[in-house]
């Protein structure tokens, strides 16, 4: 009886651990080899055989196809330089430098990655469609409402999620620090609607 | 109490080894990963253009809307592929996915170094079943391997800017992916 009992309650205690384990990881996305620069981070290794098997799980779980280190880095943001949530109803300047790469784009996306309606049909700016400054930097608007400028609505969404993928560049597994791949900031810049 | 003790402890390392089982086991159990996605709407061994995303309808999440995509669903069953696709103006690609979704390789118009990218995809026993003459002048033929019978053969075109989407379009839908008849 006692037997029953203890081994009934181990597996209870299996069953809790390790299945919500799996789930905490699959939903928040853990992974290995994360590349993390300013509030962007980068799995330069998912886009090769050897991905780790939590970012396998996460991939397939989403249905969505990684992009391959031969073709180019993808860097995610969820959230601005001080760690608050990207909030579409707030307006967000991405602004500064990019690492080196033929081409770049940079979109916005639901947090199940769908793009996000708005009135300009604008859901991304590609790296040849930007506004510069002199020194070749720039400065994305993230707002509700339009703004002069490169202008990305964000459609007022709760939360949103910006992905800013680089196209043959040098940014890789290698790669380890802002010095090597210097990333724009992402600053809330005026009140929230 | 030891006793409790003891079963939590033997709770938590069998916990720790669902954990692992369930995370390697979700790729396979999977029912909506981007080859189940595709498989409706592409015929196998034919490369086929894929809608661009919309916020309505996108086939695949994080699909990236600058970019023509075409996706040939491969079989090697029945033999060898070739790959050919024309480079368009701005930027191509091609990625190799596993059936799993794995990237296995990617290489860019820069690095084909062509105008147009030719390969061929081919399991590893077709490609041990090659002659030998023939693997030798398959030296400036890039030949790849893939680690499953089927999976995904990406093509990715750039439109810089919006304007330029027909073209990348286009040069996508050149593109084409054929089974080798079984050379002798």
């Amino acid at each position: 009886m006692r037997l029953l009992l203890g081994s009934l309650y181990m597996f209870v205690v299996a069953a809790a651990i390790g299945l919500g384990s799996t789930f905490f990881a699959l939903t928040r996305g853990a992974g290995f080899g994360t590349l993390r620069i300013g509030a962007w981070t980068a799995q330069p290794k998912a886009g090769t055989s050897g991905i780790d098997p939590y970012s396998r799980a996460v991939i397939a779980r989403s249905g969505a196809l990684p992009i391959s280190l031969g073709d180019g880095v993808a860097f995610v943001a969820t959230a601005d330089d001080r760690r608050q949530p990207l909030d579409g109803r707030c307006e967000v300047l991405i602004a500064g430098m990019t690492p080196t790469a033929r081409y770049f784009t940079l979109t916005l996306y639901d947090p199940d990655g769908r793009l996000v309606a708005n009135s300009v049909n604008r859901h991304s700016f590609t790296s040849e469609e930007l506004y510069r400054n002199q020194d070749g930097s720039f400065e994305i608007a993230v707002a509700p409402r339009a703004r002069p400028g490169n202008w990305l609505p964000s459609g007022g969404l709760e939360r949103y999620l910006l992905v800013l993928r680089f196209y043959d560049t040098s940014v890789g597994v290698a790669t380890r620090a802002e010095r090597e791949a210097p990333m724009p900031s992402i600053r809330r810049s005026g009140a929230c609607r | 109490m030891t006793r409790w003790l003891l079963w939590t402890l033997a709770g938590v390392i069998l916990g720790g080894i669902v954990h692992l089982g369930t995370i390697l086991m979700v790729p396979r159990t999977a029912s909506q990963d981007a080859y189940d996605r595709l498989e409706p709407i592409t015929q196998a061994n034919v490369m086929t253009p894929i809608p661009g995303p919309t916020p309505a309808k996108a086939v695949l999440p994080f699909m990236d809307p600058a970019f023509a995509v075409a996706v040939c669903r491969y079989d090697l069953r029945r033999g060898p592929m070739k790959l050919t696709a024309p480079v368009s103006q701005a930027y191509t690609s091609v990625t190799f996915y596993s059936r799993l979704g794995v990237a296995y390789y990617g290489i860019n118009d820069r690095a084909a170094g062509r105008r147009t990218i030719e390969l061929y995809l081919m399991t590893t026993p077709q490609r041990e079943a090659l002659p030998e003459e023939e693997d030798v002048t398959a030296a400036d033929r890039l030949i790849i391997e893939s680690p499953s019978v089927t999976g995904l053969i990406v093509l990715r075109a750039l439109s810089p800017e919006p304007g330029l989407m027909p073209m990348a379009q286009a040069s996508v839908a050149a593109a084409r992916c054929v089974t080798q008849t079984q050379t002798r």
